[in-house]
């Protein structure tokens, strides 16, 4: 069987197994967020907490309820890493540096997961177990939530009351985000990942040299890494490393636990708004847009393109054996379509069509299928633009889910898509207008500037991969980047809660014959088109001058 | 007691939430993980694959994959040669401690020459492109397999083949100059090509600014497909990857045969047990597992 066959069965694979999970675990998380009585262990919570679970807040309620809980995160796991040296399990580590411990704990709170740090040689496994991986539990859970609030805008009526921010953080944590990856972690140690309590095992190998073998709880910090597309990775070569992904079918594995909430959360959409066919529409979009990207990622990589491959006969630089050209390619389109940001196969060594594929996909606002949650409503608020456009063309009030969209809903929705181009843009304008800055790219011409763009669609997005030669770890690039993952997410978060807010206040319309359908074939390539054309039309010259000009020559 | 200002009170809840979630899934989900990790079966995947010698030493995992050269990084010809790695610590190559990749760029095919007077080791700012490192590593490994290890976009000698071309209007225009960039005058004998459109090529001045040269590889004669395997020219994304292509394996037998007085159908046997194909048919790519292979020729195939 030839490299290409066995890609493309692995990709129809996935597909299948993804399909497979969206009625199952869209209708799990269904139930999970609107189940009416407390269980007993949530209700302990609670209390601990000193949450009043039957009160439901607003949305700005909602809203100061995440910046709190954000906010004391990023400043408990700053301290948590200030203080390692002073800790059990600590590797020997000192304590993390001041502007690389805020870089982190800015990182892993807003779901970004971008690494300045080398696991191995800066975190230990106390730090990363009980301070990293939990913020990978808490953040994907925030996600989740504010996109069961903007559901919850659709499908109520004549309120303000939108959920419990409390209520909806624990109960995801507790009966999705967990039980998953404790199933995945166990599975993943079965193929090899480790999960253990020693710093470092010494080796005396065949050639006479010491080998230092790293230990750590990697297992459970992998699952929900990937469950909640986080991506940080235990260690420096993240997924690449054999102790994070040591065969061909964990990587395949990991690539489903990527994919699974996002693309199944659409059907949690159907659920809760009555109608299953809007589900089916929406993850039509977030299939198409995937499916087109994964082609283009693997069918660049395959062709070789560029000096360095064409002298190699293969863009093998980065990848691994195990995994070969095709599967390092979906992983990439994966991890940069989601807001994974992990990686199998480092990226700054892909060929440069295919490199600029992956910068474009996280352009694209990681909407197909997106971060878990992030994904789900980044695609609502294309959808609510696409619906706004077509009553345009039309000529009538736009509506969508029987809800109006006027001059508040379509500016808050605006808002939100211009908020990473902004971020992305100025943030790539402002430093290369300082000289110093040109130093940290690696690599002169226009793939230097791939690397730094790169970077900022990374941050903005909260994606948290990088081309990783970019020098990324001075004063500048780490206080400009964590500007941009914290307003990257906590913006569009507010947006989205307002415009949950304006929407759930409205009484629905009824359908009428003039309603433009949103559930039909015709409705999924329009949203298709409009993202495409507006992050072409976004994007475009600046690409001109990373990837394309460097493919191009 | 007064109550607390909203906004105080608000931001302790946060903080008991934040604590709260970090027993929960900071110490007892990865504990219970662990507790799991335990089962027989499991247990040993769990503390890495390790592999322990009769003494019950441990001598490497079966995972991470281990350099076999001597202390001045030459290979040691009886054992197989792992790729090229990019995890460079104090302990050489192949360092679980410093894992990651190079990170070069498709077309990073220009080296920063090295000061004469130091050298390639001397001179911290000197690095080579990774299409020089590409053409020197096919270079030495034809060497050293006895076949041809010449590559498209390399030279003779082993470096990138790329020229600095200055155009009269710029960009464009007549050729009024060629550098080869990579060929410094005082180590290279001549440059790789001689004329380029007209032009004569010169060798590369060290601390001379070619920055206004059009930067042009040249493709040369070399086969596209070249006897050197890809994964042997290139560095995999962790270093520490414990496998080769077959490809790659198949080059070394004669040369293991060779150092260990077997034959080459018991070597190629041997490469055959630790092969492992696609899982399902379809994951993945077939590889050879390099560690595992060089302990078993060690064990049944010993260096006299």
């Amino acid at each position: 069987m030839s490299e290409t066959t066995a890609g493309v069965i692995f990709i129809a694979a996935l597909i299948a197994v993804l399909a497979l999970s969206y009625k199952p675990l869209g209708d799990y998380m269904y139930r999970v967020v609107t189940r009416e009585h407390h269980r007993k262990v949530e209700r302990g919570i609670y209390r601990v907490i000193g949450a009043r679970p039957e009160t439901e807040q607003n949305w700005a309620g909602y809203a100061r309820s995440i910046l709190a809980f954000s906010a004391v995160s990023i400043v408990v796991l700053y301290v948590f890493q200030r203080i390692q040296h002073w800790l059990p399990l600590s590797n020997g580590f000192s304590g993390v540096e001041p502007g690389l411990a805020w870089n982190t704990a800015v990182s892993f709170t807003t779901n970004t997961n971008w690494q300045a740090y080398s696991g191995e040689a800066t975190m230990g496994i106390l730090i990363q177990a009980a301070g990293l991986a939990v913020q990978n539990f808490v953040s994907a859970a925030v996600g989740i939530a504010v996109a069961m609030v903007l559901v919850r805008g659709f499908a109520r009526k004549a309120t303000d009351k939108l959920g419990n921010f409390w209520v909806d953080l624990t109960r995801i944590i507790l009966w999705v985000l967990l039980p998953l990856s404790f199933v995945a972690a166990i599975v993943l140690i079965g193929g090899g990942v480790i999960q253990n309590l020693t710093d470092v095992t010494s080796a005396t190998t065949a050639a006479g040299d010491t080998q230092s073998l790293t230990g750590g709880l990697v297992a459970s910090q992998e699952a929900i890494k990937d469950v909640g597309t986080n991506g940080g990775g235990y260690f420096n070569a993240n997924a690449a490393h054999p102790f994070e992904n040591p065969t061909s079918w964990t990587n395949f594995i990991i690539i489903y636990l990527l994919l699974v909430i996002p693309f199944s959360l659409p059907r949690t959409f159907g659920r809760l708004v009555g109608q299953n066919r809007q589900g089916y529409a929406i993850a039509a979009v977030m299939g198409v847009l995937a499916i087109v990207s994964v082609s283009l990622v693997v069918g660049f990589e395959n062709m070789a393109n560029g000096t360095v491959p064409q002298a190699v006969s293969a863009a093998m630089e980065g990848k691994e054996v195990r995994f070969g050209v095709p599967d390092s390619g979906l992983f990439a389109a994966a991890t940069t379509l989601t807001s994974t940001g992990s990686v199998n196969s480092f990226h700054d060594s892909y060929t440069s069509f295919g490199g600029g594929v992956l910068i474009l996909n996280m352009m694209l606002g990681e909407v197909a299928p997106g971060g878990v949650g992030a994904g789900l409503y980044g695609l609502l608020v294309l959808a609510v633009i696409t619906v706004f456009i077509a009553g345009l063309m039309v000529g009538r009030t736009p509506e969508y889910l029987g809800k109006k969209i006027g001059a508040r809903e379509i500016k808050l929705a605006s808002l939100y898509f211009l908020v990473t181009p902004v971020l992305l843009l100025a943030g790539v304008a402002a430093s290369i207008a300082v000289p110093s800055n040109l130093e940290s790219m690696q690599e002169a011409g226009p793939h230097g500037l791939s690397e730094m763009l790169y970077a900022f669609a990374s941050a903005s997005n909260n994606n948290g991969s990088a081309f990783a030669g970019f020098g990324a770890n001075t004063p500048w690039f780490n206080t400009a980047l964590g500007l941009c993952m914290i307003f990257g997410r906590f913006l569009p978060i507010i947006l989205v809660l307002a415009l949950a807010g304006s929407f759930a206040k409205q009484k629905p319309i009824p359908a009428t014959a003039g309603t433009f359908p949103t559930h039909k074939p015709l409705f999924v390539g329009m949203v298709v088109g409009v993202t495409l054309v507006l992050v072409a039309l976004t994007f475009l010259p600046v690409l001109a001058l990373g990837p394309l000009a460097e493919g191009l020559q | 007691m007064a109550r607390l200002p909203r906004w105080i009170s608000q931001h302790l809840a946060a903080l008991r939430a934040v604590l709260v979630f970090t027993v929960l899934t900071g110490i007892i989900y990865p504990l219970a993980v662990l507790a799991v990790a335990q089962i027989p079966g499991l247990n040993d995947r769990a503390e890495g694959s390790l592999i322990y010698d009769a003494e019950g030493n441990v001598v490497g995992s079966s995972l991470i994959g281990q350099s076999f050269t001597d202390d001045d990084g030459e290979a040691l010809l009886p054992y197989f040669q792992s790729r090229p790695s990019a995890a460079a610590g104090e302990e050489g190559d192949y360092d679980p401690l410093v894992s990651g990749a190079s990170n070069l760029g498709p077309e990073n095919v220009v080296d920063a020459l090295p000061d004469p007077a130091l050298g390639w080791d001397g001179d911290e700012n000197a690095s080579k492109s990774l299409l020089t490192q590409v053409c020197e590593r096919s270079l030495q490994i034809g060497e050293r397999e006895g076949v041809d290890g010449s590559r498209p976009y390399c030279t003779d000698t082993g470096v990138g083949a790329v020229l600095g071309v200055f155009y009269s209007e710029g960009t464009s225009g007549e050729v009024t100059r060629a550098v080869s960039l990579n060929e410094e005058c005082g180590t290279a004998q001549a440059p790789f090509l001689a004329e380029y459109e007209g032009v004569q090529v010169e060798c590369a001045e060290y601390g001379e600014d070619y920055a206004a040269a059009i930067i042009t590889p040249i493709e040369g004669d070399a086969p596209e497909e070249p006897a050197v395997p890809a994964d042997a020219v290139t560095a995999s994304g962790s270093g520490l990857d414990p496998h080769i292509s077959p490809e790659y394996a198949d080059l070394q037998v004669e040369r293991i045969a060779a150092e260990r007085d077997a034959s080459t159908e018991d070597i190629e046997a041997l490469v055959e047990e630790h092969t492992a194909g696609r899982f399902l048919g379809f994951m993945g790519e077939p590889a050879v597992n390099v560690v595992e292979l060089n302990l078993a020729l060690d064990e049944e195939y010993p260096v006299s």
